[in-house]
C-alpha cells in the first residue's frame, strides 16, 4: 500500500526517506515540488497528486511535509490517517515533531517506521505496543547504549498486541493511583459584522490521564448526556452501553489518550462568550485607514474569559500599523502581514480597546474587504455546553484512586467577519 | 543454567532484529546508490579503521557454527559492513540458512514473526523456495501474531515472484478461514493483492469476516470492509429497485415513501434483502463511531453502494464530523461529500452551515466547499445561500472570488426563481475594481443571458459600454460573443464595438481575435450596410495573422459570408449556420461524473482510474446462489440456524489446528499451551471484555425488510424527550407547534428555562414571518427566536426559546404569529423541568437536607412498582420526571437526587429510602413548598406505575 515516505522541510529539502518495498528515486518528489512552487502557501498544496508512474500522498504537520509514494489504487485517508499517526508518534515519542528532533533520533525514527509498517501495510500504530517495542529515548539509555552496543529495542512481543485489549499493557502499577478527565470544548464560529451568529457549533474532547494500577474498568457518567449529537470514541470504549445507557464503560489505556471527542447538537444555540465591536476603514485618499476593536464580555456563564488574542490577517497593501491598546500588546508582522492582538485576560469593568492608523502603500487602490479576525480566547472551569461529569466508578480493582474532572473552554475556529 | 539459557535467548532476538535491518540493507548495497537509510546507519555504526578483509570466509563460518554466541558476532560483522557500503550480498544465502531460517523454528512466537518478516522482506529470486517454505510453515503457525506476518510475506512473495500465484493463493485459501481478528485484516489484504476476483474464496468465510469485523484493527477494517463492498454488489440483488420510487434525485419520493409505499406499491413483489446483505449493513454501523477517519469514510461508502437509499442518511452526522480533523482528512471527505451531495441533496441540508468557509480554509478547502453549498441550494435556501455568497466574492483569494461567481452562475441557472437577482448582482460586479472578479463575471453572465436570451439588451448595452476597460482576454472575447450573438437586440452599438476592434485587432490576444471575426460576420449578415467595409478589413487583417487558426478561421469565414461563383450552396445557408439559435451551456458541478468511481478510493479523489482500481459491479439482476455462504459445520436447515452457525462459529474454538484461544497467552508459556491444546479445549470464557461487550450485539434474527422499515437512529437520546404540543395544524390554519424542554442551561439568562419549538407547516403554501407577538401576563419574560422569514410546505424548522417561569408552574401564554394570523398558545411546565441538576457528594447533600427540615420537607410513602425497585431503574423513573442531577450514595438502599430551581436557585433535594416489599420513603427538601408537593406527586406517579 505505502510504498516509501519521505520527510521534506520547510526549504524543500529531502531529509529522511524509508522504502518499505524497492527503493524509489527521490526524483519523484519532483513532481511534489513542482506544485509546491506554484502553491502561495504550504497550505493549498493539495494532498494528493499524480505523477506519470506513482501516486503521492501528503501531509504537512509542524512545517514538514510527510509525502509518501504509493502505486496503486488505496484509500487516500487510509495514507493520511496512517501520515498523521506517524507524526503524532514521533510527537509522542520525542516532544515535538521538527526536522531537528527528527534527525537527532534517526535511529529511533527508522526503528519506529520499521515497526509500523510491513511492506506497506500498518503493523503496529498503537502507541502503547509501539512504547513497549521500542523505547522512547532518555539520556539515560542513550549513555547505556553507546557503551554496550545495545538499542532501544525490545525483545518481547508486546502483550497488547495479542490480548483483546491491545491498547493496555499487563501489569501496570502505580503507588498512587489517579484518574484524571478534562473535558475541553472549542466553539467554532463565524459571526458577521454586525455580531450576529452566521454559525455556531461546540466540538469536544475529553482528555484522560489514567495511572491505575492493573486492569481497572471504568465507568464515566454524565449530568447530562443529551447534549451529545455525534461522537467518535477510543476503542476501548464499549459501544453497546454507550448506546443503552448512555455511560462510557472502558478498560483504560495507560496514561494520556483521548478518551471521545464529541460534537454538540447545533440545534442548540450556542453561547458566544465575547462580543467584539470593530471598526476597520480603509481611505480612498492618503493612502491610510483607521482601525477600532472593543472586546467586551457576553455569555460567559459568569466566569472570566482568560488568553485572548485577535489575530488579523491585513491585505498586502498595509505596510504598518501604529495603534494603542488599552491592554496587552501588540505586534505587525510585516512579512506576513499579521497583525496580533494579545490581551490576556479580559476585565469586564474596563474593556480592552486597540485603536489606531493604518498606513498602506501610496498609490496602492484601497483594498475592498476588509480583514476578519480571528478571535483565541479561553475560559477555565467551564464547558460552554453545559455538559458536566457525574461520576466516575471503578470496577475490577479493590484500591481507592484520585478522580479528577477539570472543564476548559476554548475559541476554535471563531471568525468575525468585518 | 535457565538464566544463562534466557540471556542467550534475548541476544538472539536483538540478532534477528538487527538481521532485518541488514537484509533490507544487503540488497540495498546491490545498488551503486548509497541510500539515506545505509547513510544513517553509517553515520552510527561505522568503524573507519577496521578494514575490509578480502575474504569472507571466516564470517561464513562463524555463521555454519552451532553456537549462537558466534553468529551473533558474525552478524555484527556484516551489519558493519554492510553499514559501510562494503558489498556484503555473497554472505546472503549464508545469513538466510542459518539465521533467518533457524529461527523460524524458534519456540518463541516473536523472534518466529521476525525470521519470517527478515526472510520475507529479501527480495533476492534465489530464495523463492525457502519463503514459499517459510510461509506454508507459518500459516499454519500456532500463534496468529506468525499467521498474521505470513499473511504480509504471501504479498512479498507474489511481488517478487508472479509465478508462484496459485501456490499462493492456496495459502490465502488457507488463511481465510483463520478465526483469529489478529489475521483478518492482514489476509485480505493479501487478497486484494493476489487474487482480487477470486470472490468465490470468500463465499464461505463472508459472514465469519462480518462478524469479526469490530474487533479487527483499524487498518485491517479499511481493507475488508472495501473487499466486502466489492463483493455484496455482486452477491446480492439491488435494493434500490423500487419501481420509480427510489429514483436517484427525486428528493420528494425519498420523503414520502413511508406513506406512499403502502399505498401504492403494494401489488408489486417486495423486495426482501438477503441477510447477509443485512448482516454486512449491521455490524459496519457501530465502525462509524471510530476514531479512524479512513473507518468512518469506508463505511460511509459502503452505505452509499450497498444501503437501500433511505439509510444512507446515517453516514452523514459521521461525515460531518470528520471536517474538524486535519486539512488533508477535510479534503478527502469533502470531495466525496460533493459527489454525493449532488445526488442526495438531502442528506447534507441540514448540515449547510458546516461548509460555510472561513478566510483560514486552504483555497482546495474553501473551493470544494462552494462546489457542495452550490449543490445543496434550493428554493428555500437559496437566499441564505446566496448572501453567504456575496462574502465570499469580496475574499481577498481571488481565485476562489472568481469560483464563487461561477457557483452563483450555477445557482442561477438552476434556480429560476433567483435567475434575475444574480444576474444584477454580477453585472453590479462588472464594476469591481479587480479584473480577475469582471472577467469571471462576464464570462457567467454571457453564459446566463444564453440560458434566458429575451430582454436582456439593457445589460448587453452595460457590457458594451465597459468594454473597453476590460483587459482580460476571456471576458473581451465573451463580451464580443455576446454582442455578435444579439447583434440585433443592439443594433446601434454592434457595428461601433467593431470598429473599436478594427482599430485595436492586431493588438489582441488569439481568442479576441477569433471572436472579432466572429462578430465580423454575423454583423455582415445581419447590417452589411454598415459593416461591410469594416468586416472586409478585418479579414484582410486576419488573413495574415500569425496565428494559422486565426488565418484559418478567416479564410472559412470569407468563404461562408462573402458571395462568390465558388463558395456555392453553403453560402446561401450562412445565415442559418452563424446565426442559428445555440443551445444554452449547462453550468454543472465538476463532481458530475464523479460517481463512477467508488467513493473514498484513489481514483474519486483523482477523477482518473489508478492503477489496480476495481471496478464496482453493478447489482446482479437475479441473486447468485445464497447458499454458497452456508457453513458446513452445522447443518444448514434455515436462514435463521445459518445465522446462528456462524456465530456459534465465531465464539467455540474448534479444537483443531488453530488456536484462537492462545491468542492472549504470553509468548514465554506458549509451549505449554501447545501440549494443553493438544489434550483438551481452551475455555473460551475470558475475564476480559470481548467484542461482543464492546458492540452492539449482532442478533441471530434474520431481517427480512421492507423498504418501509427504518433503520433505527444512531444517537435517540438517553431517556425519552416528552414533546408537547403547542399548536395543532388544524387549529394553526396548517401551522403547527410543539416543544420540548432540552434541560440545558439557557443561554439568554441564567433564570430562564430553555425551550425548543419545532415549527412544522403542513399547509400547501408557505408561511412567512412567524413571530412571537403578545405574552400575557405582560411582566413574563420570554427570549423570543428570531422571527423565520419564510417556512416553505412540508417544511420544518427547530427553534430555541427561554421562559422565565418565576418557579411557578404558571402556563406562560403568549401569540404565535405569522404574516396573516395570530394564535394564542401556552406552555405550561411540568415542575420537574424549572430544576437544573446540582451536582454534590453525600456529605454535602446530607447536610444541606439537616438545614431544610421541618416544613421544607414533604414526604410520603410509596409503594413502587416492583420493575422499578432497582437503584438505577429509580434513577431512570426521577430523572425522567425532573431534571435532577444523582447524588452518588455509599448507601445501597438510599437515592439520592439534587437540583436547584431555575428562576431563584433554591435547592431541591430528593431523597427515596427503599424498605422492605418494595415501599419507599420519598422525601422532598426544598423552601419551594408548592414545588415540592407537586414534584412528590409527579415522582410518586412515575415509580408506581410500570
Amino acid at each position: 500500500m505505502i510504498h516509501s515516505l519521505f520527510l521534506i522541510n520547510h526549504s524543500g529539502d529531502i531529509f529522511l526517506e524509508k522504502h518499505w518495498k524497492s527503493v524509489i528515486s527521490r526524483s519523484v518528489c519532483d513532481y511534489f515540488f513542482e506544485v509546491k512552487e506554484k502553491a502561495v502557501d504550504p497550505e493549498n498544496v493539495p494532498p494528493v497528486l499524480q505523477t506519470p508512474h506513482h501516486y503521492l500522498i501528503s501531509i504537512y504537520r509542524g512545517k514538514l511535509f510527510f509525502l509518501s509514494v504509493v502505486q496503486t489504487e488505496v484509500p487516500p485517508l487510509f495514507v493520511i490517517e496512517f501520515l498523521h499517526r506517524v507524526a503524532d508518534t514521533f510527537q509522542d515519542y520525542f516532544g515535538e515533531c521538527s526536522e531537528g528532533v527528527i534527525k537527532d533520533n534517526l535511529v529511533t525514527v527508522y526503528e519506529l517506521l520499521e515497526e509500523m509498517l510491513d511492506n506497506g501495510f500498518p503493523l503496529a500504530t498503537e502507541s502503547n505496543v509501539l512504547k513497549e517495542m521500542i523505547r522512547p529515548p532518555n539520556i539515560l539509555r542513550s549513555v547505556v547504549n553507546t557503551l554496550t552496543g545495545g538499542s532501544n529495542v525490545g525483545d518481547t512481543l508486546p502483550t497488547g498486541q495479542l490480548s483483546n485489549v491491545p491498547w493496555r499493557r499487563a501489569g501496570v502499577k502505580y503507588t498512587n493511583n489517579e484518574a484524571y478527565f478534562d473535558v475541553v470544548e472549542e466553539i467554532d464560529a463565524i459571526l458577521d459584522k454586525s455580531g450576529t451568529t452566521v454559525f455556531a457549533e461546540i466540538q469536544g474532547v475529553v482528555e484522560a490521564c489514567v495511572r491505575l494500577t492493573g486492569m481497572p474498568d471504568l465507568t464515566l457518567s454524565f449530568m447530562n448526556p443529551r447534549l451529545l449529537d455525534d461522537m467518535s470514541f477510543h476503542p476501548c470504549v464499549r459501544f453497546k452501553r454507550w448506546e443503552s445507557e448512555r455511560v462510557l464503560s472502558f478498560i483504560p489505556p495507560d496514561g494520556n489518550f483521548t478518551l471521545m471527542t464529541y460534537h454538540v447538537s447545533s440545534q442548540n444555540l450556542v453561547a458566544i462568550p465575547v462580543y467584539v465591536k470593530q471598526n476597520i476603514n480603509f481611505f480612498e485618499t492618503g493612502s491610510c485607514g483607521r482601525l477600532d476593536i472593543t472586546i467586551g464580555p457576553k455569555q460567559n456563564m459568569g466566569k472570566t474569559v482568560e488568553g485572548l488574542m485577535v489575530t488579523i490577517h491585513m491585505p498586502k497593501v498595509v505596510l504598518s500599523a501604529n495603534l494603542t491598546a488599552t491592554q496587552g500588546n501588540y505586534t505587525y508582522d510585516l512579512t506576513t502581514k499579521v497583525l496580533v492582538w494579545d490581551i490576556g485576560k479580559l476585565n469586564p469593568q474596563k474593556l480592552p480597546n486597540l485603536r489606531g492608523s493604518l498606513s498602506m502603500q501610496a498609490g496602492a487602490p484601497k483594498p475592498e474587504e476588509n480583514p476578519s479576525l480571528n478571535i483565541d480566547l479561553k475560559i477555565q472551569q467551564l464547558a460552554i455546553s453545559g455538559l458536566k461529569v457525574s461520576r466516575l466508578d471503578m470496577y475490577g480493582e479493590k484500591y481507592k484512586p484520585f478522580k479528577g474532572v477539570k472543564y476548559l473552554t476554548k475559541a476554535g475556529k471563531f471568525q468575525v467577519r468585518t | 543454567m535457565d538464566v544463562g539459557f534466557s540471556s542467550l535467548r534475548s541476544e538472539a532476538v536483538g540478532a534477528v532484529r538487527t538481521a532485518m535491518v541488514s537484509a533490507e540493507n544487503l540488497q540495498l548495497t546491490l545498488k551503486a546508490e548509497l541510500s539515506q537509510e545505509e547513510q544513517a546507519l553509517t553515520h552510527i555504526r561505522s568503524n573507519p579503521k577496521e578494514a575490509h578483509k578480502a575474504g569472507n570466509e571466516d564470517l561464513k563460518e562463524m555463521l555454519e557454527s552451532s553456537k549462537e554466541s558466534l553468529k551473533l558476532e558474525a552478524m555484527k560483522r556484516i551489519v558493519g559492513l554492510i553499514a559501510k557500503g562494503k558489498n556484503a550480498s555473497e554472505l546472503f544465502p549464508a545469513v538466510v540458512k542459518n539465521v533467518a531460517s533457524k529461527n523460524i523454528e524458534d519456540p518463541n512466537q516473536f523472534i518466529r514473526a521476525s525470521a519470517l518478516r527478515v526472510l520475507s522482506s529479501i527480495r533476492v529470486p534465489i530464495i523463492v523456495p525457502i519463503m514459499m517454505l517459510a510461509i506454508k510453515e507459518a500459516a499454519a503457525d500456532l500463534s496468529p501474531y506468525v499467521r498474521k506476518t505470513s499473511a504480509h510475506a504471501i504479498q512479498k512473495l507474489f511481488s517478487l515472484d508472479a509465478d508462484q500465484k496459485e501456490q499462493l493463493i492456496e495459502v490465502i485459501e488457507k488463511l481465510l478461514k483463520d478465526k483469529s481478528t489478529l489475521v483478518a485484516g492482514s489476509v485480505v489484504m493479501a487478497f486484494e493483492e493476489v487474487c482480487p476476483d477470486r470472490i468465490d474464496l470468500i463465499h464461505k468465510n463472508y459472514r465469519k469476516l462480518c462478524n469479526l469485523l469490530v474487533d479487527v484493527e483499524e487498518w485491517g477494517q479499511v481493507v475488508i470492509i472495501s473487499m466486502l463492498t466489492r463483493y455484496a454488489r455482486t452477491q446480492f440483488t439491488s435494493p434500490w429497485k423500487e419501481g420509480a420510487m427510489f429514483d436517484e434525485n427525486n428528493e420528494k419520493a425519498f420523503y414520502e415513501s413511508d406513506s406512499e409505499e403502502k399505498k401504492g406499491h403494494t401489488e408489486e413483489k417486495p423486495y426482501i434483502m438477503d441477510p447477509d446483505h443485512r448482516l454486512l449493513l449491521r455490524n459496519t454501523k457501530p465502525l462509524l463511531q471510530s476514531r479512524n477517519t479512513a473507518v468512518v469514510m469506508s463505511v460511509a461508502q459502503l452505505y452509499w453502494h450497498l444501503a437501500p437509499k433511505h439509510e444512507v442518511s446515517i453516514v452523514t452526522k459521521s461525515l460531518v464530523r470528520l471536517l474538524r480533523s486535519h486539512r488533508e482528512v477535510q479534503y478527502i471527505v469533502l470531495q466525496n461529500i460533493a459527489t454525493m451531495s449532488i445526488q442526495r441533496k438531502g442528506m447534507f441540508e441540514p448540515f449547510m452551515k458546516s461548509f460555510y468557509v472561513r478566510s483560514t480554509d486552504a483555497t482546495h478547502i474553501k473551493t470544494l466547499k462552494l462546489e457542495i453549498l452550490t449543490n445543496l441550494a434550493n428554493e428555500a435556501n437559496i437566499s441564505t445561500i446566496l448572501r453567504e455568497f456575496q462574502t465570499y466574492v469580496k475574499s481577498q483569494d481571488k481565485a476562489f472570488a472568481a469560483a464563487t461567481i461561477q457557483a452563483i452562475g450555477r445557482c442561477a441557472t438552476n434556480i429560476s426563481e433567483v435567475t434575475d437577482t444574480c444576474l444584477n448582482g454580477l453585472v453590479l460586479l462588472l464594476s469591481n475594481r479587480d479584473e480577475t472578479v469582471v472577467a469571471e463575471s462576464v464570462v457567467v453572465i454571457k453564459k446566463l443571458l444564453q440560458t434566458q436570451p429575451t430582454q436582456h439588451s439593457e445589460i448587453i448595452k452595460h457590457m458594451a459600454k465597459l468594454f473597453d476597460n476590460i483587459t482580460v482576454p476571456m471576458a473581451r472575447a465573451s463580451i464580443l460573443w455576446l454582442i455578435g450573438e444579439y447583434c440585433e437586440r443592439v443594433p446601434k452599438i454592434a457595428p461601433d464595438v467593431l470598429r473599436k476592434m478594427a482599430k485595436s485587432f492586431t493588438a489582441e490576444e488569439d481568442i479576441v481575435k477569433l471572436q472579432t471575426v466572429n462578430l465580423a460576420a454575423k454583423l455582415y449578415l445581419t447590417n452589411s450596410k454598415q459593416t461591410k467595409l469594416l468586416t472586409q478589413y478585418i479579414l484582410n487583417l486576419g488573413k495574415y495573422d500569425q496565428n494559422y487558426d486565426i488565418r484559418d478561421r478567416t479564410r472559412f469565414i470569407r468563404q461562408l459570408i462573402v458571395p462568390s461563383e465558388k463558395s456555392g450552396a453553403l453560402n446561401k445557408y450562412a445565415r442559418r449556420i452563424l446565426l442559428a439559435p445555440k443551445p444554452a451551456p449547462v453550468l454543472e458541478s465538476s463532481f458530475k461524473d464523479r460517481d463512477r468511481f467508488q467513493l473514498g478510493t484513489l481514483s474519486h479523489s483523482l477523477n482518473s482510474k489508478a492503477t489496480g482500481y476495481q471496478e464496482l459491479s453493478d447489482w446482479p439482476a437475479v441473486a447468485p446462489d445464497q447458499s454458497v455462504r452456508n457453513v458446513e459445520i452445522i447443518e444448514a436447515s434455515g436462514s435463521d440456524s445459518e445465522e446462528e452457525s456462524s456465530e456459534s462459529e465465531k465464539t467455540s474454538s474448534d479444537s483443531g489446528k488453530s488456536s484462537s484461544g492462545s491468542e492472549q497467552s504470553s509468548s514465554e508459556s506458549e509451549l505449554e499451551q501447545k501440549k494443553k491444546k493438544k489434550t483438551k479445549k481452551v475455555p473460551q470464557k475470558k475475564s476480559k471484555p470481548t467484542a461482543a461487550d464492546r458492540y452492539s450485539e449482532i442478533p441471530a434474527v434474520c431481517w427480512s425488510l421492507r423498504a418501509s422499515f427504518f433503520f433505527p437512529v444512531t444517537t435517540s437520546s438517553f431517556g425519552p424527550v416528552k414533546t408537547y404540543e403547542l399548536l395543532h395544524h388544524m387549529t394553526g390554519k396548517g401551522l403547527a407547534a410543539k416543544y420540548h424542554f432540552p434541560r440545558q442551561p439557557c443561554l439568554y439568562q441564567p433564570s430562564m428555562v430553555a425551550v425548543q419549538v419545532i415549527l412544522s407547516n403542513s399547509s400547501d403554501h408557505s408561511l412567512e414571518e412567524i413571530h412571537i407577538g403578545d405574552r400575557s401576563p405582560a411582566s413574563l419574560s420570554i427570549h423570543c427566536f428570531n422571527t423565520i422569514e419564510r417556512l416553505e410546505p412540508e417544511a420544518s424548522v427547530t427553534v430555541s426559546m427561554g421562559i422565565d417561569f418565576s418557579d411557578s408552574t404558571q402556563a406562560a401564554n403568549f401569540q404565535l404569529c405569522t404574516k396573516e394570523d395570530q394564535f394564542s398558545v401556552s406552555i405550561q411546565p411540568a415542575v420537574g423541568e424549572l430544576l437544573m441538576p446540582s451536582s454534590m457528594t453525600e456529605q454535602d447533600f446530607c447536610k444541606e437536607q439537616g438545614k431544610l427540615q421541618g416544613m421544607n420537607e414533604t414526604s410520603a410513602t410509596i409503594t413502587m412498582e416492583t420493575a422499578n425497585a432497582s437503584s438505577q431503574a429509580i434513577s431512570k423513573q426521577v430523572l425522567s420526571v425532573a431534571n435532577v442531577g444523582v447524588v452518588s450514595s455509599s448507601q445501597n438502599n438510599f437515592s439520592r437526587f439534587a437540583g436547584r430551581t431555575v428562576s431563584s436557585g433554591a435547592l431541591v433535594l430528593v431523597s427515596l429510602e427503599l424498605k422492605e416489599s418494595s415501599t419507599a420513603l420519598l422525601t422532598i427538601n426544598t423552601e419551594k413548598t408548592v414545588m415540592a408537593s407537586m414534584l412528590l406527586r409527579d415522582i410518586k406517579q412515575a415509580l408506581t406505575q410500570a
